[in-house]
């Protein structure tokens, strides 16, 4: 089996990627499990949301919906039942569905390989997962979240700015070409 | 998912996960007022059909009741209208032995109570024969020990006397008849009269002078003096008080119910009576004026 190969859709050709055995589980694994407890000790990181920087990458770089959206839904949901019984179990599984689907679509029709576009990239779908999140909130559990702020801003530039490094990081396990 | 596009599998896919989590979603949330919105949902989702299924087998179940089940409905309406007649019959019939009872249980009581006076229960089997004469059959006759002029009574008063006796009936003269007439006295006075009837419902008192003190409502009793009825039994109670010449117009409203007679008690003895004054008196003599007592009792 080819380690990289293309993805033909118009004229474009997008490459498509294999990572090594394990790495997304252990990738996964490892960011919600530094999710849960790296605010404990640095307040601010609760801006960050590493499993949704993990499966907005994994669904860039393996550029397939199906898989990109089963990533997604097992991630949240593992962090609905890491996040206490105030997050009922489905919260963060329906927004990283939809977000790792998304960037398995995107993923599969442009190029997000430059730092300019993984930045904006994971921007917009940090403010579309906060997004989902609220409209979750609001229509099934009647919960007044607010949708737009400056908290959500600063968190979602923060969050692409370290996605920006992180997926750099994560590209180092993908096979090699 | 074989059918479905290549192209369309994964959005697909993405509405099924999409709704699974939302279903775990609401198996989880608990509203105030309705409960778990799962519950709320499925409730939602089936009520409608819910609905309809009542709406339609309530509509199949009126057709079925109100037209195809009332087949034998007709003639179950007739049997339970002969039972419905038979019953009221039975009914009225019950009603009718349980007054007679009554009337017999008073009649038995009477005759207790004045266990010296021999008398004989009769039933009254035959009304007037015409207008002008005012008698009534009773079922008792000579083979009972009843002859002409005994005295019939109830426990209420004075009924007449026997006219005719014949071996299983006799006739007897109501007190309301022109003819008939009793020896009586206003009581709780002296005043002595013979009264009478005038072929109407009240009968008459004859012969009280003018300046004898009477009052209306006075209890009018039998004196004695016709040596057919025993003292002190009932007779009418004055309802009118007119004056007259030379004695005063008197009618008296009949102690027993003439027109309503069905059982009556006949005295069976032709010599002059006493009567008990309740039931703690023993048997008195016989009336002490009835040797000389004018004939109360018109021929």
């Amino acid at each position: 089996m080819n380690d990289t190969f293309d993805l033909r859709i118009g004229e474009s050709h997008i490459e498509v990627h294999k990572f090594r055995t394990g790495a997304i589980v252990v990738t996964s694994l490892l960011a919600l499990v530094i999710q849960a407890w790296l605010p404990l000790g640095f307040t601010r990181a609760a801006l960050l949301d590493l499993p949704l920087l993990v499966t907005t990458y994994f669904g860039l770089s393996r550029r397939n919906p199906s898989t990109g959206l089963l990533l997604g839904t097992a991630v949240g949901l593992v962090q609905d039942s890491l996040s206490g019984p105030t997050v009922p179990l489905g919260l963060y599984g329906i927004a990283k569905t939809v977000i790792g689907y998304l960037a398995s679509s995107i993923g599969a029709r442009l190029d997000t390989e430059h730092p300019a576009a993984r930045f904006a990239l994971t921007a917009g779908f940090f403010v579309i997962h906060q997004a989902l999140i609220a409209l979750t909130r609001r229509i099934l559990l009647a919960q007044p979240e607010p949708w737009l702020n400056w908290h959500l801003f600063l968190a979602a530039f923060t969050n692409a700015i370290v996605a920006v490094f992180l997926f750099v990081l994560l590209d180092r396990l993908r096979r090699p070409s | 998912m074989a059918g479905i596009p290549p192209r369309h599998k994964s959005l697909v896919l993405l509405a099924g996960v999409i709704v699974l989590q939302v279903l775990l979603l609401a198996v989880q949330i608990k509203r105030d007022s309705q409960g778990r919105l799962i519950r709320s949902w499925s409730v939602g989702a089936v009520s409608p059909f819910e609905r309809a299924g009542s709406y339609g087998f309530g509509w199949f179940r009126d057709i079925w009741r109100n037209y195809f089940a009332l087949r034998g409905t007709r003639k179950d309406n007739e049997d339970l209208r002969r039972e419905n007649d038979a019953l009221k019959l039975q009914v009225a019939q019950l009603q009718g032995k349980a007054a007679e009872a009554d009337r017999l249980a008073v009649l038995l009581n009477f005759r207790q109570s004045h266990p010296d006076v021999p008398m004989v229960a009769a039933r009254v089997i035959a009304g007037p024969p015409g207008t002008d004469t005012l008698t009534i059959e009773l079922d008792r006759g000579e083979k009972d020990g009843i002859r002409r002029d005994m005295g019939v009574i109830t426990p209420d008063g004075v009924v007449g006397k026997i006219i005719e006796a014949y071996p299983n009936t006799s006739q007897v003269l109501l007190l309301t008849d022109k003819t008939s007439g009793v020896g009586a006295k206003i009581a709780g006075s002296e005043i002595q009269s013979p009264v009478g009837g005038v072929g109407e419902p009240l009968l008459t008192m004859k012969y009280v002078p003018n300046d004898d003190e009477v009052n209306p409502g006075a209890r009018v009793v039998t004196s004695g003096m016709d040596r057919i009825f025993p003292r002190d039994l009932p007779v009418g109670m004055i309802a009118e008080i007119k004056s007259g010449n030379p004695f005063k117009q008197i009618r008296i409203k009949p102690a027993a119910k003439i027109e309503r007679l069905e059982e009556v008690l006949v005295l069976l003895t032709l010599h002059p009576l006493e009567m008990n004054k309740g039931n703690d008196s023993a048997a008195q003599p016989s009336a002490p004026a009835a040797s000389n007592a004018q004939p109360a009792v018109k021929p």
